[in-house]
Protein backbone atom coordinates (compact mmCIF):
# COMPACT_ATOMS: atom_id res chain seq x y z
CA UNK A 1 0.00 0.00 0.00
CA UNK A 2 1.72 3.20 -0.87
CA UNK A 3 -0.64 5.33 0.75
CA UNK A 4 -2.92 5.77 3.72
CA UNK A 5 -6.33 3.89 2.87
CA UNK A 6 -8.61 6.78 3.73
CA UNK A 7 -6.96 9.18 1.51
CA UNK A 8 -8.00 6.66 -1.46
CA UNK A 9 -11.57 6.72 0.62
CA UNK A 10 -11.84 10.53 0.91
CA UNK A 11 -10.83 11.09 -3.01
CA UNK A 12 -13.24 8.22 -4.35
CA UNK A 13 -16.31 10.12 -1.75
CA UNK A 14 -15.28 13.31 -3.64
CA UNK A 15 -15.18 11.95 -6.76
CA UNK A 16 -18.58 10.51 -5.54
CA UNK A 17 -20.10 13.82 -4.73
CA UNK A 18 -19.06 15.26 -7.82
CA UNK A 19 -20.82 13.21 -9.67
CA UNK A 20 -24.05 13.54 -7.43
CA UNK A 21 -23.18 17.29 -7.89
CA UNK A 22 -23.64 16.49 -11.72
CA UNK A 23 -27.00 14.43 -12.21
CA UNK A 24 -28.31 17.08 -9.80
CA UNK A 25 -27.38 20.36 -11.37
CA UNK A 26 -26.98 20.19 -15.28
CA UNK A 27 -29.62 19.82 -17.71
CA UNK A 28 -27.99 18.28 -20.16
CA UNK A 29 -28.97 14.74 -20.24
CA UNK A 30 -25.14 13.82 -21.67
CA UNK A 31 -23.62 15.47 -19.09
CA UNK A 32 -25.84 13.72 -16.18
CA UNK A 33 -24.85 10.51 -17.75
CA UNK A 34 -21.01 11.15 -17.31
CA UNK A 35 -22.08 12.36 -13.98
CA UNK A 36 -23.36 8.69 -13.37
CA UNK A 37 -20.29 6.87 -15.07
CA UNK A 38 -17.79 9.12 -12.66
CA UNK A 39 -20.26 7.40 -9.67
CA UNK A 40 -19.67 4.34 -11.04
CA UNK A 41 -15.98 4.83 -11.36
CA UNK A 42 -15.50 6.60 -7.59
CA UNK A 43 -16.88 3.55 -6.46
CA UNK A 44 -14.66 1.08 -8.74
CA UNK A 45 -11.61 3.32 -7.07
CA UNK A 46 -13.02 2.14 -3.24
CA UNK A 47 -13.41 -1.47 -4.52
CA UNK A 48 -9.85 -1.53 -5.85
CA UNK A 49 -8.76 0.32 -3.01
CA UNK A 50 -10.28 -2.53 -0.29
CA UNK A 51 -9.13 -5.07 -2.11
CA UNK A 52 -5.67 -4.00 -2.42
CA UNK A 53 -5.58 -3.34 1.55
CA UNK A 54 -6.75 -6.66 2.50
CA UNK A 55 -4.77 -8.66 0.05
CA UNK A 56 -7.45 -10.76 -2.10
CA UNK A 57 -9.09 -10.45 -5.59
CA UNK A 58 -12.15 -10.47 -4.70
CA UNK A 59 -13.05 -6.48 -5.44
CA UNK A 60 -11.01 -6.54 -8.36
CA UNK A 61 -13.47 -9.01 -9.58
CA UNK A 62 -16.47 -6.57 -8.81
CA UNK A 63 -15.07 -3.99 -10.41
CA UNK A 64 -15.13 -6.14 -13.26
CA UNK A 65 -18.68 -6.90 -13.25
CA UNK A 66 -19.22 -3.05 -12.57
CA UNK A 67 -17.30 -2.38 -15.75
CA UNK A 68 -19.72 -4.63 -17.96
CA UNK A 69 -22.83 -3.13 -16.24
CA UNK A 70 -21.62 0.23 -17.35
CA UNK A 71 -20.81 -0.69 -20.67
CA UNK A 72 -24.01 -1.96 -20.90
CA UNK A 73 -26.07 1.10 -19.38
CA UNK A 74 -23.87 3.41 -21.83
CA UNK A 75 -25.11 1.30 -25.08
CA UNK A 76 -28.96 1.46 -24.02
CA UNK A 77 -28.73 4.98 -22.09
CA UNK A 78 -26.90 6.67 -25.08
CA UNK A 79 -29.14 4.68 -27.41
CA UNK A 80 -32.23 6.71 -25.57
CA UNK A 81 -31.08 10.27 -25.73
CA UNK A 82 -30.28 9.63 -29.21
CA UNK A 83 -33.68 8.56 -29.94
CA UNK A 84 -35.05 11.14 -27.70
CA UNK A 85 -32.96 13.85 -29.48
CA UNK A 86 -34.17 12.83 -32.77
CA UNK A 87 -38.00 13.12 -31.79
CA UNK A 88 -37.97 16.43 -29.23
CA UNK A 89 -34.61 17.67 -30.99
CA UNK A 90 -33.25 18.79 -27.54
CA UNK A 91 -30.82 17.05 -24.97
CA UNK A 92 -32.31 19.19 -21.94
CA UNK A 93 -33.81 17.28 -19.04
CA UNK A 94 -35.70 20.13 -18.27
CA UNK A 95 -37.92 19.79 -21.41
CA UNK A 96 -37.94 16.28 -21.59
CA UNK A 97 -41.56 16.09 -19.98
CA UNK A 98 -43.60 14.24 -22.19
CA UNK A 99 -44.78 11.54 -19.60
CA UNK A 100 -46.09 14.01 -17.55
CA UNK A 101 -49.27 15.79 -19.65
CA UNK B 1 8.22 8.51 -5.61
CA UNK B 2 4.73 6.30 -5.69
CA UNK B 3 2.99 8.47 -3.18
CA UNK B 4 4.02 11.53 -5.08
CA UNK B 5 2.64 10.03 -8.05
CA UNK B 6 -0.49 8.90 -6.76
CA UNK B 7 -1.61 12.73 -5.25
CA UNK B 8 -0.59 13.75 -8.75
CA UNK B 9 -2.89 11.60 -10.28
CA UNK B 10 -5.38 11.97 -7.89
CA UNK B 11 -5.55 15.78 -7.91
CA UNK B 12 -6.00 15.48 -12.10
CA UNK B 13 -9.02 12.68 -11.45
CA UNK B 14 -10.49 15.26 -8.69
CA UNK B 15 -10.03 18.35 -11.22
CA UNK B 16 -11.05 17.03 -14.22
CA UNK B 17 -13.82 15.62 -12.94
CA UNK B 18 -14.84 19.32 -11.79
CA UNK B 19 -14.35 20.09 -15.48
CA UNK B 20 -16.83 17.90 -16.75
CA UNK B 21 -18.80 18.90 -14.09
CA UNK B 22 -19.17 22.73 -14.23
CA UNK B 23 -18.09 23.11 -18.05
CA UNK B 24 -20.85 23.83 -20.52
CA UNK B 25 -19.59 22.92 -23.74
CA UNK B 26 -19.98 18.85 -24.13
CA UNK B 27 -17.19 18.18 -26.17
CA UNK B 28 -15.05 19.27 -23.87
CA UNK B 29 -16.25 17.24 -20.51
CA UNK B 30 -15.98 14.34 -23.04
CA UNK B 31 -12.40 15.03 -23.51
CA UNK B 32 -11.54 16.14 -20.05
CA UNK B 33 -13.43 12.34 -18.90
CA UNK B 34 -11.16 10.25 -21.07
CA UNK B 35 -8.07 12.32 -19.27
CA UNK B 36 -9.59 11.88 -15.93
CA UNK B 37 -10.28 7.64 -16.62
CA UNK B 38 -6.40 7.80 -17.78
CA UNK B 39 -5.43 8.98 -14.61
CA UNK B 40 -7.95 6.66 -12.69
CA UNK B 41 -6.08 3.92 -14.54
CA UNK B 42 -2.72 5.38 -13.58
CA UNK B 43 -3.96 5.01 -9.48
CA UNK B 44 -5.02 1.47 -10.33
CA UNK B 45 -1.47 0.19 -11.71
CA UNK B 46 0.10 2.04 -8.20
CA UNK B 47 -2.74 0.06 -6.67
CA UNK B 48 -1.32 -3.11 -7.75
CA UNK B 49 -4.62 -3.71 -10.30
CA UNK B 50 -2.75 -4.17 -13.51
CA UNK B 51 -5.42 -6.27 -15.03
CA UNK B 52 -8.30 -3.45 -13.89
CA UNK B 53 -6.10 -0.68 -15.06
CA UNK B 54 -5.85 -2.26 -18.36
CA UNK B 55 -9.40 -2.51 -18.69
CA UNK B 56 -9.85 1.14 -17.48
CA UNK B 57 -7.68 2.26 -20.06
CA UNK B 58 -9.63 -0.53 -22.95
CA UNK B 59 -13.06 -0.06 -21.78
CA UNK B 60 -13.59 2.96 -20.00
CA UNK B 61 -11.46 5.62 -21.86
CA UNK B 62 -11.12 3.09 -25.04
CA UNK B 63 -14.80 2.08 -25.92
CA UNK B 64 -17.42 4.14 -23.67
CA UNK B 65 -15.83 7.54 -24.10
CA UNK B 66 -15.68 7.10 -27.41
CA UNK B 67 -19.11 6.01 -27.80
CA UNK B 68 -20.22 9.53 -26.03
CA UNK B 69 -17.93 11.19 -28.33
CA UNK B 70 -19.57 10.05 -31.05
CA UNK B 71 -22.72 10.76 -29.59
CA UNK B 72 -21.86 14.48 -28.77
CA UNK B 73 -20.73 14.31 -32.71
CA UNK B 74 -23.25 13.20 -33.60
CA UNK B 75 -26.08 15.13 -32.05
CA UNK B 76 -24.05 18.42 -32.12
CA UNK B 77 -25.19 19.29 -28.71
CA UNK B 78 -25.07 23.22 -28.71
CA UNK B 79 -23.38 24.32 -25.28
CA UNK B 80 -26.07 25.45 -22.70
CA UNK B 81 -27.09 28.97 -22.74
CA UNK B 82 -25.38 31.27 -19.94
CA UNK B 83 -29.10 33.07 -19.55
CA UNK B 84 -30.51 30.61 -17.61
CA UNK B 85 -27.76 29.69 -15.45
CA UNK B 86 -25.79 26.45 -15.29
CA UNK B 87 -28.10 25.21 -12.40
CA UNK B 88 -31.93 24.15 -12.19
CA UNK B 89 -32.51 24.22 -9.01
CA UNK B 90 -33.30 26.89 -7.20
CA UNK B 91 -30.28 28.25 -4.75
CA UNK B 92 -32.30 27.77 -1.58
CA UNK B 93 -32.73 24.30 -2.91
CA UNK B 94 -28.68 24.44 -3.42
CA UNK B 95 -27.67 24.87 0.01
CA UNK B 96 -29.95 22.66 1.48
CA UNK B 97 -28.22 20.19 -0.43
CA UNK B 98 -24.85 21.12 0.72
CA UNK B 99 -25.40 21.42 4.32
CA UNK B 100 -26.94 18.00 4.22
CA UNK B 101 -24.78 16.58 2.39
CA UNK B 102 -21.84 17.75 4.66
CA UNK B 103 -22.87 16.43 7.60
CA UNK B 104 -23.80 13.13 5.93
CA UNK B 105 -19.67 13.51 5.10
CA UNK B 106 -18.51 14.82 8.35
CA UNK B 107 -21.02 11.90 9.86
CA UNK B 108 -19.79 8.98 8.49
CA UNK B 109 -16.45 9.27 7.22
CA UNK B 110 -14.46 9.41 10.91
CA UNK B 111 -16.74 6.16 12.02
CA UNK B 112 -15.27 4.63 8.76
CA UNK B 113 -12.18 5.37 8.95
CA UNK B 114 -12.12 3.96 12.79
CA UNK B 115 -13.32 1.07 11.28
CA UNK B 116 -10.88 0.39 8.55
CA UNK B 117 -8.23 1.10 10.87
CA UNK B 118 -8.99 -1.58 13.36
CA UNK B 119 -8.90 -4.18 10.57
CA UNK B 120 -5.17 -6.00 10.23
CA UNK B 121 -4.51 -6.41 6.61
CA UNK B 122 -2.84 -9.14 5.49
CA UNK B 123 -1.06 -9.28 2.15
CA UNK B 124 -1.06 -11.86 -0.34
CA UNK B 125 1.40 -11.33 -3.27
CA UNK B 126 0.94 -10.31 -6.61
CA UNK B 127 -3.22 -9.75 -6.19
CA UNK B 128 -3.72 -7.93 -9.67
CA UNK B 129 -2.38 -10.50 -11.64
CA UNK B 130 -4.74 -11.25 -14.44
CA UNK B 131 -3.89 -14.59 -13.89
CA UNK B 132 -5.47 -14.29 -10.12
CA UNK B 133 -8.21 -12.52 -11.60
CA UNK B 134 -8.86 -14.74 -14.12
CA UNK B 135 -8.54 -17.95 -11.50
CA UNK B 136 -11.27 -16.18 -9.30
CA UNK B 137 -13.58 -14.89 -12.36
CA UNK B 138 -13.85 -18.80 -13.75
CA UNK B 139 -14.25 -20.25 -10.35
CA UNK B 140 -16.09 -19.02 -7.91
CA UNK B 141 -17.92 -16.19 -10.42
CA UNK B 142 -18.42 -18.31 -12.97
CA UNK B 143 -21.94 -18.09 -12.68
CA UNK B 144 -22.58 -14.30 -12.59
CA UNK B 145 -19.85 -13.99 -15.33
CA UNK B 146 -21.94 -15.59 -17.73
CA UNK B 147 -24.90 -13.29 -16.59
CA UNK B 148 -22.83 -10.80 -17.21
CA UNK B 149 -22.17 -12.04 -20.90
CA UNK B 150 -26.15 -12.22 -21.13
CA UNK B 151 -26.38 -8.57 -20.03
CA UNK B 152 -23.85 -7.65 -22.74
CA UNK B 153 -25.77 -9.58 -25.55
CA UNK B 154 -29.25 -8.11 -24.29
CA UNK B 155 -27.88 -4.86 -24.06
CA UNK B 156 -26.53 -5.12 -27.66
CA UNK B 157 -30.39 -6.08 -28.47
CA UNK B 158 -31.88 -3.46 -26.91
CA UNK B 159 -29.15 -1.07 -28.18
CA UNK B 160 -29.85 -1.66 -32.08
CA UNK B 161 -33.66 -1.77 -31.64
CA UNK B 162 -33.80 1.44 -29.70
CA UNK B 163 -31.48 3.07 -31.75
CA UNK B 164 -33.28 2.27 -35.13
CA UNK B 165 -35.21 5.04 -36.98
CA UNK B 166 -38.31 3.10 -37.28
CA UNK B 167 -39.37 0.98 -34.69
Amino acid sequence: MVVPLHHIIAIASLLFSIGVLGVLFRRNAIIVFMSIEIMLNAVNLAFVAFSNYHGNVHGQVFVFFTMTLAAAEVAVGLAIIISLFRNLQTSDITEIHNLKN
Amino acid sequence: MTTALFYLFAALLIGSALFVVLNRNPMYSVVALVFGFANLAGIYFLLEAYFIGALQVLVYAGAIMVLFLFVVMLLDVKPDKPRRGLVHLDRWWFAILVVLFLGLLLGIVPGAVRLITSVPAGHEADIGNVERVGQALFTSYLLPFEVAALLLTVALIGTVFLAKRKI
